[in-house]
């Protein structure tokens, strides 16, 4: 009998194993510890670390796309932070249009910063969006179209190592600037925020804000198994063939281009559904979200949690934003002492990162044994 | 010898003729005419008054331009008991007095006792032209042209005889020409023919936009069917000369465009060329390149604090001082971190961007997160008038200047030096060279320090540009690594024209697209640029497979 692919994946895999029983148990106790025990009660979760956990979660997706694509196939993108907004921006758009009336201007079709703008008609590009579906299908098909050409253009003319980075991090860099424009249509700086529902259903509820919790604790976890699959299969091994050596991989015969491509769509699919799961639980979009420094940041999430691993970035996507969220209330002038601190030290004295540590505790102490 | 006793002979008698100048009016004329006229002044209506200030004109004393001045002022009084006049300066209840008539100071005294010798606005026009009148025969040129400027406002015939006769004795060429197209504009209006077409041929080779103006004004066409310019003659040759006008506007505004890409393309050049180096050079990605330049920018801060009473030197003593602070940090970056780092070109970015934001934060803490004022010496400001339609500030024409001198004494010490030498033998076979004894350790620190150094400088100049803050750096960075790659890695020449290049594009975009989406188009045509050619403009030749 042949055994489902990620189950054969995840054979190998303890630390994926150990991960995907965590997700399992918080899906099961975070939204029961929420909505069960009365607000005062010593058990009881607040909403507001909840949202934090999914946020944290969405980021441990982009974390794990960006590994997929750096820790297995050598790709360093410093513009991953871009898809991740464009998924953003597809749910922003549904949300928008969900408004309807209660908008400050109370215009049953416009949203408010185009009736501030004067603006009579909804552009042509935001038509469509009031239909959910529609929106799921922009939120996969904007980043995985514009990481196609993209990928196309770039690989086929084997654009790789630090050109790759530097290009990716000015296509952010534009999209800022684009998104930043008021003519752009997608509300300029101010971004969109003041969502009221989702799928009829209010954005306020405390049941609503569970089920966005399982539903992103579900994307995580799949967005996981997915990259295994990927990862463990045939094509996977010469991905890792390309990261080590492009060259080599294409004498032998690989189409590198179709093999690189292919897994950086993956990954910017990967990227934009976090986006959108992160904007109706955070609140809001802006196109803060493009510049080029929070692309980067994530890369240290990555490297931090030790890339090649997919785990390990998940580690250090909670590890790296726990302790903003910590820095930034305690002590906020450290925080980039910090996270630069962390930037130097990870890169000089920890390559493999937190897993590599803990890797290394153990086969210390099997040695000793 | 001779020439000097002569000029030493000369002195004094020049001097007695200057004092015989300044003497002889007040001499000649006493206070015969003067005097009458100014006490009728303190009693006259306005319409009076007009007669009485072409009288005054008319003397071509000099102690009238004073008064005329003070008039329009509004601080020519008379004295209530005996109707003599004095300029004055206000002095809280009192008034300053200056005797209108002999020029010499006359105390003080209560301004309740004086009444102040009105004018309106009709009146205001009428003095403005007078005493353009007596500035057209003043010896400074600047003067002169303001005065011409001024008459060629609100002109009547009187004044219209002054200019042509004052044009006669015109030295100065910019200062006729400037009389002879406002007369052929008066020309343009009278009813002899030739005169208009002569009038035209004049004013053909102006770029001043009045005169653009009227000569479009000749063909507008009027509510009858006729033309506002009756003969045809002169509607061509006014149409021929509007053709010309156009032609050289639109090609001094190409000047401007090109020289404003230039400026913006030399800012670019001048944070990548240092990048150029590290980058290109050596191949290491330092994403504190950015910050090494706003460093330099806060060294201009500093020195300027450390030496307030000398602004204008303060530019010239921070290069070092700058090339000093960032050549420093570099080498401390390089020793510290990215030494450790060579061969994993990613993970040295991602180090070098740890580094960036910590130096950030430390601008913030030392600096606090405002702007810093940076003050631009005068023999920065201002700006360079080539004629109407092309005008350069000076800091742009200074900074594209200053990059080429950057640029080429780096290319000096790359290709002159025994540093530069070293520099290229490292980049170019690393094990090589260190067998022939370079060391090449060394080597990579100070060349580290070299970009860094020259990042520093860039950060100077840029004080001069763009506001002083701790994110300057940031906003630069993704630009500069644009134009290295875009010039291809390794090729200093490429990143100069490379940045230029793109400094125009993005001018000439500008007017089309708006600042913004110009921007937007310059880096979707890098992206894109990068596609057809990864190794930029100018690949360095070589034969390895693994770049």
């Amino acid at each position: 009998m042949v055994k489902p692919a990620y189950l054969e994946a995840l054979r190998t895999d303890r630390g994926g194993r150990i991960f995907l029983g965590m997700l399992v148990a918080a899906a099961l106790i975070v939204p029961a510890l929420n909505l069960l025990p009365g607000e005062n009660s010593a058990l009881h979760l607040s909403s507001y670390t909840m949202t934090l956990l999914a946020k944290y979660m969405t980021y441990a997706m982009l974390a794990i796309a960006v590994d997929l694509i750096w820790g297995y196939c050598g790709i360093l993108s410093l513009g991953h932070g871009a898809f991740f907004a464009l998924g953003g921006y597809a749910m922003g758009m549904y949300l928008m249009r969900q408004i309807g009336t209660r908008g400050v201007y109370g215009n049953p079709v416009l949203p408010d910063f185009m009736v501030f703008l004067n603006w009579t008609e909804l552009p042509w590009f935001w038509h469509g969006f009031n239909s959910f579906p529609f929106a799921l299908l922009m939120m996969l098909l904007v980043p995985g179209l514009l990481a196609l050409v993209f990928g196309f253009l770039a690989f086929r003319s084997r654009v790789s190592g630090v050109y790759l980075s530097i290009i990716t991090q000015a296509l952010t860099y534009a999209l800022m600037l684009a998104f930043f424009r008021n003519d752009m249509g997608f509300g300029g700086n101010n971004g969109f925020t003041d969502f009221k529902d989702i799928v009829g259903f209010s954005l306020q509820s405390p049941y609503v804000r569970a089920a966005l919790f399982l539903i992103t604790v579900a994307a995580l976890g799949a967005s996981y198994i997915i990259c295994r699959v990927v990862t463990a299969s045939r094509a996977g091994r010469v991905i890792q063939a390309i990261r080590d050596s492009e060259n080599r991989a294409r004498f032998m015969g690989y189409k590198v281009e179709s093999y690189k491509l292919w897994v950086f769509v993956l990954s910017a699919l990967l990227a934009g559904v976090a986006g959108a799961l992160y904007v109706p639980q955070i609140g809001i979009i802006n196109p803060g979200e493009f510049s080029p420094s929070n692309s980067i940041e994530i890369v240290i999430w990555v490297a931090i949690g030790g890339r090649g691993t997919l785990y390990g970035a998940v580690i250090g996507a909670f590890l790296v934003n726990y302790a903003k969220t910590y820095f930034t209330a305690a002590l906020p002038s450290m925080w980039l002492y910090a996270l630069g601190a962390l930037f130097v030290g990870v890169t000089l004295f920890l390559p493999q990162g937190v897993v590599g540590l803990l890797a290394m505790r153990r086969v210390g102490r099997s040695k000793e044994a | 010898m001779r020439i000097r006793r002569t000029c030493l002979t000369l002195v004094p008698l020049f001097m007695v003729l200057l004092g015989a100048v300044r003497a002889q009016p007040v001499d000649a004329t006493g206070d015969g005419a003067l005097a009458p006229l100014l006490t009728s002044l303190s009693t006259a209506d306005y319409s009076e008054k007009r007669d009485l200030i072409k009288q005054l004109s008319a003397l071509h004393d000099p102690r009238v331009r004073a008064v005329l001045q003070s008039l329009l002022d509004g601080s020519l009084y008379a004295r209530t008991a005996d109707g003599r006049v004095f300029l004055t300066t206000e002095d809280g209840d009192s008034l300053n007095l200056t005797d209108a008539l002999t020029s010499a100071a006359a105390g003080r005294a209560p301004a309740a006792d004086f009444s102040l010798i009105g004018v309106n606005n009709q009146l205001r026009k009428a003095l403005r032209v007078a005493l353009a009148q007596f500035d057209l025969s003043s010896p400074d040129r600047a003067k002169r042209l303001s005065a011409v400027a001024e008459m060629l406002r609100g002109l009547d015939e009187e004044s219209i005889a002054v200019l042509r006769q004052s044009m006669r004795v015109e030295k100065d060429a910019a200062v006729r020409r400037e009389m002879q197209v406002g007369l052929a504009l008066v020309d343009l209006d009278g009813s002899d023919v030739d005169r208009r077409l002569a009038a035209v041929g004049e004013v053909s080779q102006s770029l001043d936009p009045n005169v653009f103006n009227r000569l479009s004004a000749l063909l507008q066409p009027k509510a009858d069917g006729g033309f506002s310019e009756p003969d045809p003659r002169v509607r061509a040759a006014a149409q021929a000369a509007l053709r010309g006008i156009e032609r050289r506007r639109s090609f001094y505004a190409g000047i401007q465009t090109l020289l404003y890409g230039l400026s913006q393309g030399s800012v670019l050049v001048l944070a990548a060329v240092g990048l150029a180096i590290t980058f290109g050079v050596m191949g290491v990605i330092n994403m504190a390149h950015g910050e090494l330049m706003m460093l330099g920018a806060y060294t201009t801060y500093v020195v300027q604090l450390l030496m307030p009473n000398h602004i204008g030197a303060s530019i010239l003593v921070a290069l070092p001082c700058a090339f000093a602070v960032s050549g420093l940090v570099g080498v401390a970056i390089e020793r510290g971190i990215v030494r450790r780092l060579y061969g994993r070109p990613l993970e040295t970015l991602l180090a070098t961007f740890g580094v960036s934001l910590i130096l950030q934060q430390a601008v913030r803490d030392i600096f606090t997160a405002n702007n810093r004022p940076v003050v631009t010496p005068e023999w920065l400001a201002g700006s360079l008038q080539i004629n109407e339609v092309l005008s350069l500030t000076y800091n742009r024409i200074y900074i594209i200047g200053f990059t080429l001198a950057l640029f080429l004494l780096l290319l000096l010490v790359l290709r002159k030096t025994r540093l530069g030498l070293e520099v290229r033998a490292v980049s170019q076979n690393r094990a090589m060279a260190k067998a022939m004894g370079v060391r090449t350790e060394w080597v990579d620190a100070m060349t580290f320090g070299l970009g860094s150094g020259i990042a520093g400088v860039a950060g100077v100049a840029l004080s001069q540009l763009t506001n002083v803050g701790p994110n300057l750096g940031q906003s630069y960075i993704v630009d500069s690594f644009m134009v290295v790659v875009f010039g291809g890695v390794g090729n200093l020449w490429g990143t100069e024209l490379g940045g230029n290049a793109l400094g125009v594009v993005n001018k000439l975009l500008e007017p089309y697209s708006g600042a913004v989406l110009a921007k937007i188009f310059v880096l979707i045509f890098l992206i894109l640029f990068i596609q057809r050619r990864p190794r930029g403009l100018f690949p360095q030749k070589g034969r390895a497979a693994d770049g």
